[in-house]
């Protein structure tokens, strides 16, 4: 197909309305106002597609805005109290709560908010931000990464061009920067392309989960910010909970599962929704209402799973790279800063060539230093990774080893003879399944478009997969997209119920034969996140 | 020609509606807001029309804060010629809606008006007939077809019973169903060119419109929640059942 494209020129095109790539535009706005710049969100809206816990770190947003305190974003509670639990099905102890898990001056945000925020103050410097469209592909010629092409509008099921086709432009750009937040489709095929997680181990991940609620009045206590592990993983599975207080009678409540887990029949989406009704969880949030829900992969690697972030014309940064501090349990301040920085590298050199030197010498590479074991030691199970994480964290990373990650997918057992007892309970609090939770993530997909996800062979997911693994695709998967149906003949079918998806990436990443692939759908389709 | 097209901002039709705690409206804090569908259908038959060859001026119109700027820049992307904001902190009521866009037809010299047949958010399904009426033209609701014809519109009209063609004079108003187009994309270098349109406001007290609101809103409420089901154990547990809800006599 002969498609005429709009090409459009800028210095720096950024690809993701996150707080990397949003730090970046206003960043290099700062310091080189004559430069061009511009910021692609396949969200309807900044902030549609990004959820994160979220405490927030303060000092970098006060090094890039420093007045963001007098007009602070829609959700911004400053966090009062930390707590670090131990669940059991039956109850719960309070455990030290880990130094670097400590909040005080932090403040409990929507992330969600913070972009639409961000994005308002990156516009009022001249940069042009565009949600509702999709970075599709990779612009690259002779060796260089020239730019983006966005995706096309109103293609037809069949992949011929509807009525109100639109072809998708092409952006080039003197430097292209991958915002796009963990396991960024463009990023993955640059990744790979250049080669640039050669010298590190395969990146890691979590998937994220995560409610906003509001409950009947004089139960939450604004700022309090509680964590556990524990119930309802088995001490193998490497996850946790958050419990966020805001103000309103409002309450973040999430959970994170380390994709990295071997039990095929483990549902994360159930994982969830058993932790929230823990008998301490049920007695916060009985008798409330969801405002919103949503799910997200999360980047884990840490240091050691870090890709080199530059190559010839591109750059990545924030978790389109890894940045994200997993002992921490943050990442937005490394995205603020490695965007920050990576404005610093363009303003003074104009290249992208040297920015993966440049952030590795930064406070931020001391900073994922110091805790590279930390996540990687969970692999011995919860007792032992807590005895490691006290042990690093006592040496300051300094004892003299660091321990290597392995592709999540690759950790999948194959089914053996009976499945795992699970030690849960009955729920009464929504959602009821996943399907019910999905309404709350408000996702929409024009249903004329192809599916966005691709499935490489669906007679591995009929033959091998069912038979090994038992189709995991049917329970790692929060929104439901995938389902094996009767064919109609005796047999099942891979049903892939694309208009549910909420952009998380977990099939990426967590199918063990790695045969899907996520790809952009139309600009402005996926979920509409609100406050998350 | 010129053709005036209502532009409405209303919460986007993907967004869980939440009622405010305090039951006085429903909660814009934080949510995305869009173009009313209907009204992007009535801007898509406009610029079809001007596309045509008719010799046309499409003005998008708005009633709203400031910030539906952001809006009209949508509609001006589409490809509306120029914007024109009313500006107003509260929303207007069908009534007065219909009283602007009156005024603002007689201020253009428009010879069409081009509306959604109703907004998403209060359903109501009234101005377009009001402003006929307040403006003693010709209305065609409900269009699924137009054809223009020198001074006279061909308008196929979706009723209970079928499809109804009429033919009005212009000017006229037209209200738009859904089958009328799929409106389009907007396009990348089309919001960049948005932004040097014309796109002027005039704050509704300059208007001389008369504006108290005819209807009070009394209280907002979300519909009951749907209790589950639950499956007995036979009929006579069944029958049991239903006499003891009273259900059967």
């Amino acid at each position: 197909m002969d498609i005429q494209r709009d090409v459009m020129t800028y210095d720096v095109v950024v690809v993701g309305a996150g707080p990397a790539g949003l730090a970046c535009a206003i960043r290099l706005k700062q310091l080189a106002p004559a430069k061009t710049v511009c910021v692609l969100e396949k969200g309807s809206q900044v902030g549609a597609h990004i959820m994160s816990g979220c405490a927030l770190e303060p000092a970098a947003l006060d090094a890039l805005l420093p007045d963001w305190r007098k007009t602070p974003p829609e959700i911004c509670v400053p966090a009062s109290e930390d707590q670090f639990l131990l669940f059991t099905k039956t109850g719960s102890w309070r455990l030290p709560t880990p130094p670097q898990m400590k909040n005080h001056g932090n403040f409990i945000i929507s992330l969600g908010s913070l972009c639409t925020w961000l994005a308002k103050q990156a516009e009022a410097l001249g940069v042009d931000v565009f949600p509702g469209f999709a970075a599709a592909h990779p612009l690259v010629e002779g060796g260089k990464v020239i730019g983006v092409r966005c995706g096309d509008m109103g293609v037809n099921k069949d992949g011929t061009p509807g009525p109100n086709f639109a072809a998708g432009v092409d952006i080039h750009a003197g430097t292209t920067v991958l915002a796009e937040g963990c396991r960024g489709n463009v990023s993955k095929k640059l990744i790979m392309e250049f080669r640039l997680g050669a010298d590190s181990s395969p990146q890691t991940y979590g998937l994220g989960m995560k409610e906003l609620w509001r409950v009947p009045p004089g139960r939450v206590k604004p700022g309090l910010i509680q964590h556990s592990v524990g119930w309802p993983l088995d001490g193998k599975t490497y996850g946790g909970s958050f419990v966020y207080h805001l103000d309103q009678d409002r309450v973040y409540v999430g959970f994170v599962v380390g994709l990295d887990y071997e039990d095929t029949d483990l549902t994360p989406f159930e994982v969830f929704q058993q932790f929230k009704n823990h008998p301490s969880i049920k007695q916060l949030l009985e008798g409330g209402e969801i405002l919103s829900a949503g799910a997200r992969s999360i980047v884990e690697g840490g240091l050691q799973s870090l890709p080199k972030l530059d190559m010839p014309g591109a750059m990545l940064v924030g978790d389109a790279g890894g940045t994200l501090n997993v002992p921490k349990i943050k990442g937005v301040h490394m995205a603020l800063r490695s965007g920050m920085l990576a404005a610093e590298h363009l303003a003074e050199h104009g290249t992208s060539a040297g920015f993966d030197a440049a952030w590795r010498s930064s406070p931020s590479a001391r900073e994922l230093h110091k805790v590279r074991n930390i996540r990687p030691g969970f692999r011995f199970g919860l007792w032992l990774g807590l005895i490691n994480a006290a042990l690093e964290t006592v040496t300051l990373g300094l004892l003299p080893w660091t321990l290597k990650n392995h592709a999540d997918w690759s950790n999948l057992k194959q089914r053996r003879e009976g499945k795992a007892i699970r030690d849960y309970l009955e729920r009464t609090l929504p959602p009821r399944d996943r399907l019910a939770s999905v309404y709350f993530a408000a996702t929409s997909h024009d249903e004329h478009q192809p599916a966005h996800l691709k499935v490489l062979d669906t007679n591995i997911c009929v033959g091998r997969c069912a038979e090994e693994f038992g189709n995991p695709c049917t329970r790692f998967c929060p929104a439901q997209v995938y389902e094996m149906v009767d064919d109609g003949a005796g047999k099942k079918r891979l049903q892939i119920n694309a208009a549910n998806c909420v952009h998380c990436k977990a099939c990426d990443i967590k199918d063990p034969y790695e045969i899907i692939t996520w790809t952009t759908p139309e600009g402005g389709s996926g979920p509409n996140y609100q406050n998350l | 020609m010129k053709i005036l097209v209502g532009i409405k901002r209303v919460v986007d039709f993907n967004v869980r509606i939440q009622v405010k705690k305090d039951g006085s409206g429903v909660e814009l804090a934080g949510v995305k807001l869009s173009i009313n569908p209907f009204d992007e259908i009535a801007l898509e038959e406009a610029l079809r029309i001007r596309e045509k060859g008719t010799q046309a001026e499409v003005i998008a119109v708005s009633i709203g804060p400031a910030d539906v700027q952001q809006q009209l820049r949508t509609a001006l992307a589409m490809g509306a010629d120029r914007a024109v904001l009313v500006e107003t902190a509260d929303a207007l009521q069908p009534l007065m809606a219909a009283r602007v866009l009156l005024e603002m037809a007689k201020r253009e010299n428009a010879d069409l008006v081009i509306l959604g047949k109703q907004a998403i958010d209060d359903d109501c399904n009234q101005t377009g007939q009001m402003l006929a009426a307040l403006w003693d033209r010709p209305q065609a609701t409900f269009a699924s077809a137009v054809e223009l014809k020198d001074k006279t519109l061909r308008v196929t009209r979706e009723v209970d019973a079928g499809l109804e063609v009429i033919e009005v004079d212009l000017p006229a108003v037209v209200t738009t169903d859904l089958r009328l187009n799929t409106p389009r994309f907007v396009k990348m270098p089309d919001i960049m060119k948005a932004k040097s349109k014309p796109l002027a406001t005039v704050k509704l007290a300059e208007l001389n419109v008369a504006a108290a609101p005819a209807l009070e809103a009394v209280s907002y409420a979300a519909p009951a929640a749907r209790k589950g089901g639950h499956k007995v154990a036979d009929v006579q547990a069944l029958i049991k059942e239903l006499h003891d809800r009273g259900v059967l006599a």
